[in-house]
């Protein structure tokens, strides 16, 4: 158990900048997923936590421990790979086994941790096995074990479920959430898909281009995105945005009208298709492209302004291509974002 | 239809390989009446071991057959403590000039050893070298070193980098990592690399004969001795020359196999 503390990490690789001055601090305990499209440099973040790869400037604390020039395996830590890293000449027990072995730590106590690992992951029938009878679902059981036998104080996952097929990896994922609450280890997970973020994660950091661009809860960061980028990248379907012309101090979308912060002349509304209600009367008309029904609700694709909008209306709800809608955004959800910078306004972020 | 083509893809194969060696060893075996015989039969109709027998008995065989497998053993020894870590430089580092140094060390097979003779006779003589056996394996290792370099290097390259920052992370240090995970898996691979090795040398003639008089090795001694014996001594001779490297090939068949990843993965 321990807290992680980012400070002022920057890393070069040759002359491109893979991370730009980034701080943070992960408390201990806490479940927190680097989020964000590739070439971000969340692996290179989390690879720099490991030690596998040395910072250009910064450091890397771990329970308060100064671990920025120490090699990985005096940090105190455990990580599972994306491709699983098992090793194929060992059997499963070895595998589980190998960090405390390395460690030193008596018979009993590899016994007992092996055990214990390999219930909480259910791999105990493949204990004898070695790794290339195994599913890949089941080594990524068997690296998951292997990581949390040495009690570690921080576990490190990059990317762990992208090799599993899309059933399996929902299966594991929420697999993976029980039995890490249930260790209580500080986590940092690497993954560029924002379900996953979303659901396993405590807190999560968006990054982008080198840069932490926000770090709060799945939730908040649902709601509230600080930037047009964040808006679009979490989400499934992305956030809707719509650059409206200001007049007179107020936002003029088709029939409605909104007070507009700020003085800019152009401004861009950004909103969730889940929050866009259909209008009885005068709205913004929207007109239909594509209808989805999918089961839950359905997807509406079409454009709104000349602007393309998808929209989240109830199951039975099913309009004809080519349809005019009318709509309106519920006020409250509303994001609203400078057209230039594509940075949220203060005033929407509470 | 495929599976005929397959069956006889074998057979051609392995009588490629198999009727050369079934031809020597009849003909060392087989007694001055057969080697001259024409057609041969299939067996030989009187199997002895005389020829053989005078063979083992021409003077020197055994101190050169001693010499070959002192040279062969120093050159396996020297190609892979040399060898395996060249190779995994290259596996696992980028430095400067690796792409030339790949190439540069192909191009020392490229060298003909017959214009390097006389001034590494010289050499050899000047540094007490000249006609020991560390003398010939020095020779050897460099024709058995490109091998060496680019196989094991292949091998490291096989190895998943994360396997090694796995064992990083769980506790090991750069060495450890290299002897707890990534020296299993290219073991085999090594193993056959040495023994490749062993049988460059052991097949080597001509810097043999330059490199030593008196302390021939096998090759070098059974050229210059077997020219003017009888055509079954020959044989003989040829026989015992083939036979270790058959059978280490035959001993190390099982890690061959695994070093195209059947049996390891």
């Amino acid at each position: 158990m321990a807290e992680i503390t980012i400070d002022g990490v920057r890393k070069l690789f040759g002359d491109s900048v893979a991370l730009e001055s980034v701080t943070l601090h992960i408390p201990d305990g806490e479940f927190l997923a680097l989020l964000g499209p590739s070439g971000c440099g969340k692996t290179t973040l989390l690879r720099i936590i490991a030690g596998l790869e040395t910072q250009t400037s910064g450091r890397v604390l771990i329970g308060g421990k100064d671990m920025s020039d120490l090699p990985p395996r005096k940090r105190g830590l455990a990580m599972v790979f994306q491709n699983y890293a098992v090793f194929p000449h060992m059997t499963v027990w070895d595998n589980v086994a190998f960090g405390l072995r390395m460690a030193g730590a008596d018979k009993a106590r590899v016994t007992a941790q092996v055990e214990k690992a390999a219930a909480l992951l259910h791999i105990e029938p493949y204990l004898k096995r070695h790794p290339g009878q195994l599913s890949g679902g089941q080594r990524q059981r068997v690296a998951v074990a292997r990581a949390l036998a040495v009690d570690p104080a921080v576990l490190l996952m990059d990317e762990p479920l992208s090799n599993l097929d899309a059933l399996l990896r929902l299966e594991m994922r929420a697999e993976l959430k029980a039995v890490l609450q249930q260790a209580g280890t500080t986590t940092v997970y690497v993954t560029h898909d924002q379900t996953e973020a979303m659901g396993l994660a405590d807190r999560m950091a968006v990054l982008y281009a080198g840069r932490i661009v926000q770090m709060d809860s799945p939730a908040e960061i649902y709601r509230a995105p600080a930037t047009r980028f964040v808006g679009g990248f979490v989400g499934s379907p992305p956030m809707n945005f719509l650059e409206l012309p200001v007049t007179a101090g107020h936002v003029t979308a088709g029939a409605l009208s909104f007070p507009a912060p700020g003085d800019a002349s152009r401004i861009v509304m950004g909103i969730r298709g889940e929050d866009i209600e259909i209008a009885d009367d005068a709205g913004m008309p929207f007109e239909v492209r594509v209808v989805e029904p999918m089961g839950s609700h359905t997807l509406l694709t079409g454009t709104m302004l000349g602007q393309q909008m998808r929209v989240v209306a109830a199951s039975d709800l099913r309009p004809r291509p080519g349809e005019i809608l009318q709509l309106s955004p519920r006020a409250d959800r509303i994001v609203w974002m400078n057209a230039t910078t594509g940075l949220a306004m203060e005033t929407t972020l509470k | 239809m495929r599976k005929t083509l397959f069956l006889s893809g074998i057979g051609v194969l392995c009588a490629w390989t198999l009727v050369p060696l079934y031809l020597i060893a009849l003909g060392a075996v087989g007694g001055s009446a057969l080697v001259d015989s024409w057609p041969k039969p299939f067996w030989p109709t009187s199997l002895s071991m005389r020829t053989l027998i005078d063979f083992m008995h021409i003077d020197g065989v055994w101190s050169a057959t001693l010499s070959s497998v002192e040279a062969a053993v120093l050159c396996m020894a020297f190609s892979i403590l040399l060898g395996v870590p060249a190779g995994y430089a290259l596996a696992r580092f980028r430095f400067h000039g690796g792409t030339a140094f790949r190439l540069m060390i192909l191009l020392t097979r490229a060298f003909p050893v017959a214009i390097l003779a006389l001034p590494l006779t010289v050499g050899f003589i000047r540094l007490g070298l000249y006609d020991t056996a560390l003398g010939v394996s020095l020779i050897h290792t460099a024709l058995a070193l490109p091998f060496a370099v680019l196989v094991s290097a292949s091998l490291f390259q096989a190895v998943p980098r994360e396997f090694e920052e796995a064992a990083w992370v769980f506790g090991c240090s750069r060495l450890r990592a290299f002897r707890h995970v990534v020296l299993p898996l290219v073991l085999p691979g090594i193993a056959a690399t040495s023994i490749f090795a062993f049988v460059i040398s052991w097949n080597e003639v001509f810097a043999a004969s330059v490199l030593t008089v008196r302390h021939k090795t096998l090759t070098a001694y059974l050229l210059s001795v077997l020219s003017e014996s009888p055509l079954q001594v020959q044989f003989a001779g040829g026989f015992v020359l083939i036979i270790p490297s058959v059978l280490f090939i035959f001993l190390v068949r099982k890690h061959l196999f695994a070093m195209w990843g059947i049996a390891n993965r």
